[in-house]
């Protein structure tokens, strides 16, 4: 039960192959039993579940059930859940029970999915290893010595170790698609607006978006089906319909024309990833694509300036955790001041405080024109760069990541390091654009992940470009050795 | 840019950050690090450009004038550290 996708598993629930109850049994007990190698979960919610379920087979059985009823997942430690903690990874929230849905978990709640747990992930998402959890790292299934990327790291192993067909997560500068890559699953992060981020705990609100992490792309147009859309209560929410993006998969790549960015090809992209995204992209000519160079001209200074603009708004974001309201509370504190240093100094973990601090920095008198305002400038340059590149093409293709999944602890002592990580992710959160990894070969025997961005709300031909191509390889099939029987 | 233990210190101070002494050095050097980074932006000329704040550039929705949340403060404050007769406690403020 736990190979098959999301669709299948819909077939054989409404043709009654199997109860929804028994599935979820089914994977609770696999999380039960394996995931003390993996860590991929902070929370698993066993008697929901099974209320869940017994409820989805009710729908089911009255004829009453969409494409997600009764399909187990598991959500990334971010979105609030009522009467559930969410801890977004943190000392901070540890204690912290949200008094409300997150709208994503409602969507899902009322599709009839079944929430299976919530998962691990970089503390408030600030990390792309999974190593700054206060829950402990989280082990890649291909391999336990190798870290599963971040910041969605449980949700990524969850779905490559098949103890869920499909989970949520966020990206704020490759949180989604650095950890597909990694353990070798499909993710999509959709245009900045078109997932509600109410209920999304905050880290950098101009470019937080949420998203899916499945094992295929047909999976991923699944769920992204039922989580985009309006939402009144997210302001940055766009008032545009959701199309069916089931619909379009099969569509032909016939005359799609791909742009390949040279600074994506350049120094520090190992030989072994170049190697496998060349011949996915020779899959791509053979299903009638042409494949032209384009350039990113100030693609280097990606990180430079995601790492002002994403500490300026996390050090404003998380001036709410002050010990009074909710979260974390030092011991005895002195008098006010005392309690919110201590409470925060405490709460929160090396990484979270060293971000809070540059953009504490950064935003601070006399400082403000120099970093953020030139920041944001150079991020007006670079959406710039994506716009003119898609007047000449209809998608840019490249890799997720630099190298494949380095080894736990191999880039811990060096923040600088680990940021340049996400290099080829991060332009695509500044300028709000959609993207996606999909697995497209291995390399040292670790997944090697495809990277493809579209347009403003072009999620339906991304899915259909991956899909595509997941019809003509079984990359997205191939199973962890200890998680595939 | 090269941060010294006192500009570490002044930071964690505006951010209500406690930090323990001994790690003020490697604070220090990562902040640096991470502004050295940063300082790549420097090689770009950027006069007249508009700064770009949000990507799809959007404005601020405005909304009809009407009562849309209930009271839930008894909800929200049984998660609370400390309440006291529906008020949250802090240490004494006002000698």
């Amino acid at each position: 039960m736990h190979n098959k996708s999301i669709v299948e598993l819909s077939l054989s629930l409404r043709a009654g192959t199997f109860s929804c109850v028994e599935l979820t049994r089914h994977l609770l007990a696999r999380i039960r039993r394996l995931d003390g190698r993996l860590n991929s979960f902070v929370t698993v919610t066993d008697e929901r579940a099974l209320a869940q379920a017994r409820a989805a087979d009710q729908r089911l059985a009255k004829g009453d059930a969409g494409p997600l009823t009764g399909i187990p997942v598991a959500q990334k430690d971010i979105f609030c859940t009522a009467g559930i903690r969410t801890s977004c990874g943190s000392r901070m929230l540890d204690n912290f029970i949200a008094p409300y849905d997150a709208t994503t978990v409602e969507k899902f709640n009322a599709a009839g999915a079944v929430l299976l747990g919530k998962t691990n992930m970089d503390e408030f998402a600030m990390g792309s290893s999974n190593e700054t959890s206060f829950y402990g790292p989280v082990r890649n299934p291909w391999d336990l010595a190798a870290v599963p990327g971040g910041s969605s790291g449980g949700s990524a192993a969850a779905v490559a170790a098949r103890f869920a067909p499909g989970a949520t997560g966020t990206d704020t500068g490759g949180s989604i698609r650095q950890p597909a890559a990694l353990c070798g699953i499909t993710g999509i992060k959709p245009t900045y607006g078109r997932v509600s981020r109410y209920g999304m705990i905050a880290f950098a609100s101009s470019l937080d978006q949420g998203g899916v992490l499945t094992r295929s792309a047909g999976d991923a147009a699944a769920m992204l089906g039922v989580m985009a859309g309006y939402d009144p209560r997210d302001s940055t929410s766009v008032d545009r319909p959701v199309p069916d993006y089931t619909k379009t998969l099969d569509e032909p790549l016939q005359g799609l024309k791909i742009g390949l960015p040279r600074e994506y090809f350049g120094d520090g992209l190992d030989s072994g990833v170049a190697g496998v995204i060349d011949a996915a992209l020779q899959e791509y000519r053979k299903l009638g694509a042409e494949v032209v160079d384009i350039s990113l001209p100030n693609s280097a200074l990606a990180v430079p300036v995601y790492y002002v603009i994403a500490p300026a708004e996390c050090s404003s974001n998380l001036s709410r955790f002050d010990g009074v309201r909710f979260g974390h509370r030092c011991d005895k504190p002195r008098d006010l001041e005392d309690l919110y240093k201590r409470s925060r100094g405490e709460g929160f973990g090396a990484e979270v405080k060293r971000r809070i601090m540059i953009g504490t920095y950064v935003l601070s008198a006399g400082y403000y024109d120099a970093y953020y305002l030139k920041a944001q400038k150079i991020r007006r340059l670079m959406s710039q760069d994506f716009s003119d590149a898609f007047r000449k093409v209809d998608v840019i293709m490249g890799p997720a990541s630099p190298t494949v999944a380095f080894n736990i602890g191999e880039k811990t002592d060096d923040p600088v390091t680990m940021y340049l990580s996400d290099i080829y992710t991060i332009a695509v959160n500044l300028a709000g654009l959609p993207g996606m990894s999909i697995p497209a070969g291995f390399c040292a025997g670790r997944p090697v992940g495809l990277q493809i961005i579209g347009n403003y709300f072009d999620e339906a031909r991304l899915l259909n470009i991956a899909h595509r191509y997941q019809q003509v390889t079984d990359w997205h099939t191939r199973a962890p050795a200890e998680f595939g029987e | 840019m090269s941060l010294e233990r006192s500009d570490v210190e002044k930071i964690a101070h505006l951010a209500r950050l406690a930090i323990d002494r001994e790690v003020i050095p490697q604070y220090a050097r990562d902040l640096s690090n991470i502004l050295g980074l940063v300082e790549q932006m420097n090689g770009v000329e950027t006069g007249d450009i508009k700064p770009l704040a949000h990507p799809l550039d959007a404005v601020q929705r405005l909304r009809a004038d009407r009562v849309t949340e209930t009271d839930e403060r008894d909800r929200f404050q049984s998660i609370a550290p400390a309440v006291e007769a529906h008020l949250y406690l802090v240490p004494k403020v006002i000698e």
